[in-house]
């Protein structure tokens, strides 16, 4: 049984294909681990309560919203935040062509939603993309031009087009 | 970030997992059992509630367990309502998984911490009160079985140290028709103002709410009401309104006048609609 009762411990999380320790303590969330320890503050600290998906990240392939996993469920789970994209997410390239941002600071949660969809269900129909992408909130109202992105990268999909 | 300082334990064993909450209960560190972590991260975070330790159950194959085994479907307590809908081998129970929370969050809340959770609505409990489900405990005692409908009053009746292992819903009732309503105030996702699960068994509907009294509930008088199909759907739901069983919530979302009359009438479309059936 893994146990971890003392006030702090070193753990190893597999992060965007690297293995990083932390040092935490065993009630730290991992959107703080992510942020304060590792430096990578694409996922964004919002409501802090599961509502707003603007530190959400990707855990073994499904979108999960970092403010509601203990950094020490994560252990020996894979990782990926938006720094993990690396530009490489043809979702990342949709969100410019369509201007699905303006503010920007739920865009790194609206990505890792719609890469996690593309990666998991590339044959969604339109209620199901509406089902994903209802996990986020966007104050400034991008939610056309969002939704038009996820749009095309779906209708790459072979068998949608 | 969560205030306090709790132990995390990840047992891979039910008997692991009850001993090490029993342990943890002597020395009075207030342990709790953690599926997906939603409610209790957000209620320590608040300062909510205190755990001393949890006990995360991720790890224990008989939680995790999601299968047709012989006559019936097998769910363990782990088991995320992502899996429960993405599956489709329990339609009605997949559609109340698809009304909770958002889709991300339901990548992480599991069956077992929509059941024995603080937050009242419990709606993965109304499929299983009306397919006569089983709920399998195992305590310090080893596995204790019990009917759902028994184990489920108003909230899980729960021995002492028990852990909810699992969930056996019998074949008959997997595919069988269902309707299922959910009434918010405003938004989409929400909690419910009420929220109407109904299932058909051979020649009648059985029905089972949330959100309109304090805990979910399957009333054998109101389906007695329901299905009397010489009176007209309206008639039925107006008898209904006066068999609620206790005083329907008022709150923010709604009074306890507007439930009511949420009920009657979409009662009165829900039966035009199952007349079909």
């Amino acid at each position: 049984m893994f146990e971890f009762t003392a006030d702090k411990c070193l753990i190893e999380l597999d992060v965007n294909g690297e293995n990083k320790n932390a040092i935490v303590r065993p009630s730290d969330l991992l959107l703080d681990v992510l942020r304060n320890q590792f430096g990578l503050t694409g996922a964004k600290p919002g409501c802090k309560n599961g509502d707003c998906g603007s530190c959400t990240i990707i855990m073994d392939g499904w979108p999960v919203k970092s403010c509601l996993v203990l950094a020490v469920e994560a252990v020996g789970h894979t990782i990926l935040t938006v720094e993990g994209l690396a530009g490489t997410s043809p979702v990342q390239k949709a969100f410019v062509d369509y201007h699905a941002f303006q503010c920007g600071y739920c865009t790194s949660g609206f990505l890792m939603v719609c890469h996690s969809l593309w990666m998991m269900k590339s044959d969604a129909d339109e209620e199901e993309m509406e089902d994903w992408l209802q996990s986020n909130i966007c104050r400034c109202t991008s939610y056309k031009e969002i939704r038009k992105a996820m749009e095309s990268v779906l209708l790459q999909n072979p068998q949608k087009s | 970030m969560i205030p306090i300082h709790f132990e995390y334990y990840r047992p891979q064993t039910v008997r692991q997992a009850v001993e090490t909450y029993i342990r943890l209960l002597q020395e009075k560190k207030k342990p709790l059992y953690y599926g997906g972590g939603s409610e209790i991260i957000s209620m320590s975070r608040a300062g909510d509630i205190h755990p001393g330790a949890v006990i995360d159950i991720k790890e224990i194959p008989e939680c995790m367990v999601f299968e047709e085994q012989n006559e019936r479907l097998v769910i363990g307590a782990a088991v995320t309502l992502r899996q429960i809908r993405d599956s489709r081998m329990f339609p009605l129970l997949g559609t109340v998984s698809k009304h909770i929370a958002d889709h991300t969050n339901q990548c992480r809340i599991t069956l077992g911490g929509n059941l024995c959770g603080n937050i009242i609505y419990r709606e993965m409990s109304s499929p299983l009160l009306l397919s006569d489900a089983q709920v399998l405990f195992f305590g310090p005692d080893g596995v204790r079985r019990a009917l759902f409908t028994d184990a489920f009053q108003l909230r899980m009746l729960m021995n002492p140290g028990e852990l909810l292992m699992q969930i056996h819903i019998s074949k008959q009732y997997l595919k069988s028709p269902y309707r299922y309503i959910k009434k918010t105030a405003n938004e989409k996702i929400d909690y419910p103002l009420m929220s109407i699960a109904a299932l058909y068994d051979q020649k009648s509907w059985r029905v089972a709410f949330s959100g309109l009294c304090a805990s979910p509930f399957r009333s054998l008088k109101i389906e007695e009401i329901l299905n009397q199909r010489h009176l007209s759907p309206l008639q039925r739901a107006e008898m209904v309104s006066e068999l609620v069983p206790g005083q329907a919530l008022s709150d923010y979302r709604g009074s306890s006048q507007y439930r009511l009359f949420m009920l009657k009438n979409t009662l009165a479309d829900m039966m035009e609609e199952w007349e079909h059936v």
